[in-house]
């Protein structure tokens, strides 16, 4: 295995992890670290187990065996009320925004905050604003989720993301079904978050373009061995790895 | 598609190949060309001469890739040279990766044996995880009495509206009709022996204690039931439900425990409705068809019944509410991620929920003769 990241003081630490539906092994032993305010990249091709990791992350399918933690504290062996403190902790971008239908934009950035904290409505609906212009969505509270676009949506689902400000963010393909500018100001607005909020991003991708732009560190997943063979910085990787697998992947299939 | 061959020297096969090729000419078979290959001895290569083919698709391609395989399984060399390099480059392309053996899925029926076998996990399974879920629901419901579950009330106020309000126009026209039904099938028999004053006897005690709590129960099934099975399998399929798991929120209590709390609050009350429409119903047979007057009926109707027959039916009805909620919801949650699964969701729910009534009426009855009332 091919290491090219800096050991320092680690936020998300995957130790061993294996994910498995029933007897059919996903992935297997996976261990990495994640720092604060990394720009996380969880990369490989199509089926390699990238969402699944994902889910093993944010507390949707428990692993098999191996543990996740949290600053130290291992999630799945967690009481569910500490979980739930851990949840609180971060956001979830999903790959179409995942808004509640049944709500409008406002209420759905709003549930977050009227259910996690003392605030009044008046300060929700001033915090509301504030992350929907945060991602361009100014002026479009009052919208159901099916009366806007596919990219709207997105966003939309991000400002819910960022609604109790999260240390964390989970992205889950984040410009999947973004035209080219769209994906990049979303690129942008990730690494803003980075640098101003000092946020946490874990970003599932298979974008190269995004992949260099903004990771910063990455693990990549192997379809056929179901593990993981580097981790590392993907440029770092690009310019370093001997693996064909890597080179191809980070190359479109050129070298 | 015309094709003709010649045994060359050097031990050769050329294969002219002419005409157009197209696929609504259907697909020519290679059997020939693979039997003047197979009692060729001692031949070495397939060799092809293309200059006569007009327009060409798939149909010559499969065509090609048939005699590849027959050639190759037997080591003659088959030598793209003489096809245009059009169809020369997509039989490289289309034999350059091999099969994946394991690709492919196994079809086919499996032993009569294993599939009773399968049956029986699955059934045994899915018992598990409904007990699993009503559990929940009930832990759900334990939260509430304590004042914990989260939800949003103005959630529960629409949806008592759904399921309340909304519901009285079909409600109305399905009590009556089954009043009416009940008073015309006992007015005939009961006209036989000049006692049609029975009839509001029959229609009175027919839908307090048994018709109007259990249709109430299947028109909800069908059209409220299948709606939260729908509307929860969308969400799940729109990862609406993972969203609310990761921000900590349980859906049991955002999503199931109002919809259980305004049908189990609703049914009693439009069972009561369908009770009394019910009576309407047969009160315009016993007016219009057996000449009673309409102060006979109400009066008969009034000295037939008591509040133990009412409160008879309206405890049903709480409970067909429980189960036409619990199907529901406990469908949708199961419902897989692609949109068949979400009809086979709402199917399943109002199958589910309309044999659970009528299995549960039929054990309420029992226990109510048992107790004598």
């Amino acid at each position: 295995m091919e290491n090219h990241a800096n050991q320092t003081t680690a936020h998300i630490e995957v130790r061993d992890l294996t994910m498995a539906y029933g007897s059919f092994v996903i992935l297997h032993d996976l261990s990495f670290t994640v720092k604060k305010a990394d720009i996380f990249i969880i990369m490989g091709g199509s089926g390699c187990g990238k969402s699944t990791l994902l889910r093993g992350l944010i507390g949707l399918k428990e692993p098999a065996k191996g543990q996740v933690l949290y600053d130290g504290v291992s999630f799945w062996d967690c009481e569910p009320d500490a979980k739930q403190v851990i949840m609180r902790r971060f956001g979830v971008l999903y790959q179409g925004g995942a808004l509640w239908s049944a709500m409008t934009l406002a209420e759905n950035v709003a549930l977050p905050l009227v259910e996690y904290t003392n605030l009044n409505p008046a300060q929700i609906k001033e915090l509301v604003s504030l992350k929907l212009s945060l991602v361009g969505l100014a002026g479009f509270e009052e919208f159901y989720p099916s009366e806007i676009s596919g990219g709207m949506r997105k966003r939309a689902g991000l400002a819910r993301a960022m609604a109790l400000d999260p240390d964390i963010l989970f992205f889950d393909e984040p410009s999947a079904g973004l035209d080219p500018i769209s994906a990049r100001h979303l690129d942008e607005l990730i690494l803003e978050l980075r640098d101003s909020l000092g946020t946490t991003v874990v970003v599932v991708s298979h974008e190269l373009a995004s992949i260099f732009a903004i990771g910063n560190n990455s693990v990549f997943l192997d379809g056929e061995t179901r593990t993981m063979i580097a981790v590392g910085n993907p440029n770092k990787l690009l310019a370093e790895s001997n693996d064909h697998k890597i080179r191809s992947f980070l190359t479109r299939g050129e070298q | 598609m015309d094709i003709s061959f010649s045994l060359d020297a050097d031990n050769t096969l050329v294969v002219r190949l002419g005409g157009d090729w197209h696929i609504e000419h259907g697909l020519l078979s290679a059997e020939e060309l693979e039997k003047k290959i197979a009692s060729t001895p001692h031949l070495e290569k397939v060799a092809f001469e293309g200059r006569g083919l007009g327009e060409w698709d798939s149909s010559l391609l499969t065509f090609l890739i048939k005699l590849k395989h027959f050639c190759t399984q037997r080591s003659i060399i088959l030598s793209s040279e003489g096809l245009p390099k059009g169809v020369a480059r997509l039989l490289h392309l289309a034999s350059e990766v091999p099969d994946k053996e394991d690709a492919h899925k196994k079809v086919g029926r499996a032993p009569f044996l294993s599939r009773v076998g399968e049956a029986t996990l699955e059934a045994v399974k899915s018992a598990g995880e409904m007990l699993a879920f009503i559990g929940e629901a009930f832990l759900a419901l334990l939260k509430l009495l304590g004042g914990k579950a989260r939800f949003r009330r103005c959630d529960l106020t629409l949806l008592i509206q759904e399921c309340g309000a909304q519901a009285l126009p079909i409600i109305s026209l399905v009590s009556v009709l089954v009043g009416l039904i009940l008073a015309f099938v006992g007015a005939v028999q009961l006209k036989l022996f000049g006692a049609q004053i029975y009839v509001a006897d029959l229609v009175g005690i027919g839908m307090a204690r048994e018709m109007g709590g259990m249709m109430t129960a299947i028109v909800m099934a069908g059209r409220t039931g299948a709606a939260f099975a729908a509307q929860l399998g969308t969400m799940e399929v729109n990862e609406e439900i993972d969203a609310l798991k990761t921000l900590g929120i349980s859906p049991m209590e955002f999503l199931v425990l109002p919809r259980m709390l305004a049908l189990v609050l609703m049914l009693p009350l439009l069972c009561l409705y369908a009770d009394l429409l019910g009576i309407l119903g047969g009160g315009i047979i016993g007016v219009g068809m057996l000449h009673l007057s309409p102060a006979e009926y109400l009066h008969e109707t009034v000295s037939a019944l008591n509040l133990t027959q009412f409160a008879g039916g309206l405890i049903k009805a709480g409970v067909f509410g429980v189960l036409v909620a619990l199907s529901g919801c406990f469908r949708g949650m199961q419902c897989g991620r692609s949109a068949a699964a979400v009809g086979e969701a709402a199917t399943s729910s109002v199958v589910t929920a309309i044999v659970s009534i009528i299995v549960s009426d039929a054990l309420l009855t029992v226990i109510y003769d048992r107790i004598g009332i």
